[in-house]
């Protein structure tokens, strides 16, 4: 096979090397970055499905949309909701993560089955678990409304008081999900990570005295930093342009809209695609802003300590 | 009373209960999920607070298969995880060899393109997708959505394979180039199976991703009811007032069930696989 187009050994590697990949980069090229491409230009384009063939590639370009969405009034409580949900849900989730790795860490009987049933809600499908939470948080009948005294619509009340304070009971009541579908996914990660730490460094420690939260602080917790700054990155990633969630769990309403919600309304129900893809750019570039200031910041913390 | 002991018995009994809490926020919600959906609406209506079924029906799963037709959206979205599967091996087994193996242009630069895949928000993908299917028509097919799944998880995949790729010994495949085979041979008869664990874990991963998919199913399917995966079918007949809620409990089980079995039934490769490439990127 190989040698009947001639060329040295290296360059027939060469070619068959981007012959395997090229069905991975052809899909990759017309299913995402093209698409990418295409949503940028819409964002600059007014752009309709009814006279979405007209606009066309030359078309009018204009920063309409841009003023248009950010004069809107929904769009900056959006904006804030999302960078609340985010902080909040990533830095929950590490936590709850991070604890249950440490609980799980050592053997002890039933280990597998606790293990198997924290990995579930991560597992489920995102439709299946929101529907539960609606109906176990359900007014009327939801279970845990029968346990308390007076029934909280957790998912249809903007805010509530509680202890006399105000809190946006939605919010939280999203967040709070948000922390329980994804700790899973931290404790997998930490757990991997501290099986893998050598044993002799705790134990050393333990022979100079060290009680269980110091050996924590200055023995396992530095060796866990970078797992940790990993998977705030992914979480921050990914949750700062989830839509699933929010929208299943209240659709947006009661002071939850996230900008990915908002995002979907324009296109489906206002049907002003160029607004929807403008606001989607917006929000992925605040999100590449976030990531670079981390970033900087974390190298630049890392140097520090090194 | 020292610190240290101090510490080690505040431990002793913290660690049981943090394990109690975190067992039964996991499991508590998945067990509810179950008896509810052998209750009748009247019993649950009647006594919310229950948490045990007084008496036990299957009236829920034989109205949510048929008459709701959740046989239909199983029968759909098996199509589309299935085929996803499929298709995503057959492109990514051929990329993370080259990957893994082969020198070739632009080699390094491929890892940049996959994490910048895998990180991209779906959500602005979804506005031209949804523009495009809508301009060609394929809005209410299954074959549009298999197309964006395997777009979705072929960067993934490819990096699971790779990792996995690059553990088989150099050795072996070129013995097999002495006896004759040609590279394309080599994959098929030696590479892939001493890979069977990674090809499962990968498949796995492209059937989870294609069967709990959501929003694209939303923008494509909704307005073709003989279309949607079981996903689109519960989340959209959850807003009706007609369906009782312990039906729609049924139809959630039978969702969640093959997800849930085929994820425990490859467990242990598929975490692996996960968190061994997160741990090297």
């Amino acid at each position: 096979m190989t040698g009947r187009r001639g060329g040295t050994l290296r360059e027939q590697e060469g070619r068959a090397g981007l012959a395997l990949i090229s069905p991975t980069l052809v899909i990759t090229l017309v299913v995402v970055v093209l698409p990418l491409l295409w949503a940028i230009m819409l964002a600059f384009q007014d752009a309709r499905l009814i006279n979405i063939r007209r606009v066309g590639i030359f078309g009018h370009y204009t920063l309409e949309n841009f003023g248009y969405v950010m004069s809107e009034p929904g769009f900056w409580t959006s904006l804030v909701n999302t960078l609340v949900y985010t902080v909040a849900g990533t830095a929950l989730s590490i936590a709850i993560g991070l604890v249950a790795a440490l609980a799980l860490r050592d053997r002890f009987r039933g280990r597998t089955l606790v293990r198997a049933s924290i990995l579930v809600p991560y597992v489920a499908p995102v439709v299946a678990v929101a529907f539960l939470w609606e109906t176990m948080l359900n007014p009327q009948f939801g279970i845990v409304n029968s346990w308390l005294g007076t029934p909280i619509a957790f998912l249809t009340q903007a805010k509530g008081s509680f202890l006399g304070i105000q809190v946006p009971v939605a919010l939280l009541t999203v967040i709070a999900f948000e922390a329980w579908r994804y700790f899973p996914f931290a404790f997998l990660f930490i757990l991997a990570r501290l099986q893998a730490l050598p044993a002799e460094l705790d134990e050393a420690a333990v022979v100079d005295g060290a009680t269980p939260t110091q050996r924590f602080r200055h023995v396992i917790l530095p060796q866990l930093w970078r797992i940790i700054a990993l998977l705030s990155v992914l979480r921050f990633v990914f949750t700062f342009t989830k839509f699933d969630d929010v929208y299943l769990l209240t659709g947006g309403g009661a002071g939850t809209e996230v900008v990915s919600v908002r995002v979907y309304n324009f296109l489906t129900a206002r049907d002003d695609i160029g607004a929807s893809a403008a606001q989607a750019i917006v929000l992925a570039v605040v999100l590449v802003v976030f990531l670079t200031l981390y970033l900087r910041f974390f190298s630049g913390g890392e140097r520090d300590q090194g | 009373m020292t610190r240290d002991r101090f510490e080690r018995g505040l431990f002793r009994v913290l660690k049981p209960l943090v394990i109690l809490f975190l067992f039964v926020i996991t499991a508590f919600p998945f067990f509810y999920m179950v008896t509810l959906s052998f209750r009748d609406i009247q019993e649950l209506i009647l006594d919310p607070g229950s948490i045990w079924p007084r008496s036990f029906t299957f009236d829920t799963y034989a109205n949510v298969l048929t008459r709701q037709g959740f046989l239909t959206f199983m029968r759909n979205s098996a199509i589309v995880a299935v085929s996803s599967v499929a298709v995503t091996l057959l492109i990514s087994i051929p990329g993370a060899y080259a990957v893994a193996r082969l020198r070739f242009f632009g080699r390094r630069q491929v890892h940049f393109v996959f994490l910048a895949v895998y990180l991209f928000p779906a959500i602005v993908l979804a506005i031209p997708l949804f523009v495009l299917f809508t301009m060609l028509g394929l809005r209410g097919s299954l074959l549009g959505l298999i197309l964006v799944y395997i777009a979705q998880t072929v960067p993934v995949t490819v990096y699971m394979l790779r990792n996995y790729f690059e553990t088989v010994p150099q050795s072996v495949e070129e013995a097999a180039a002495i006896d004759g085979c040609t590279r394309l041979s080599t994959i098929w008869r030696v590479v892939l199976p001493l890979s069977k664990p990674a090809l499962m874990a990968t498949g796995l991963y492209a059937f989870m991703i294609a069967w709990n998919e959501f929003l694209f199913a939303l923008l494509f399917l909704v307005e073709k009811r003989e279309s949607w995966t079981v996903s689109l079918g519960l989340s959209q007949l959850a807003g009706s007032i007609e369906i009782p809620t312990t039906v729609l409990m049924a139809g959630s089980v039978v969702l969640t069930l093959p997800i849930v079995i085929v994820f425990f039934a490859g467990e242990r490769l598929l975490t692996e696989g996960l968190t061994a490439g997160a741990e090297k990127g």
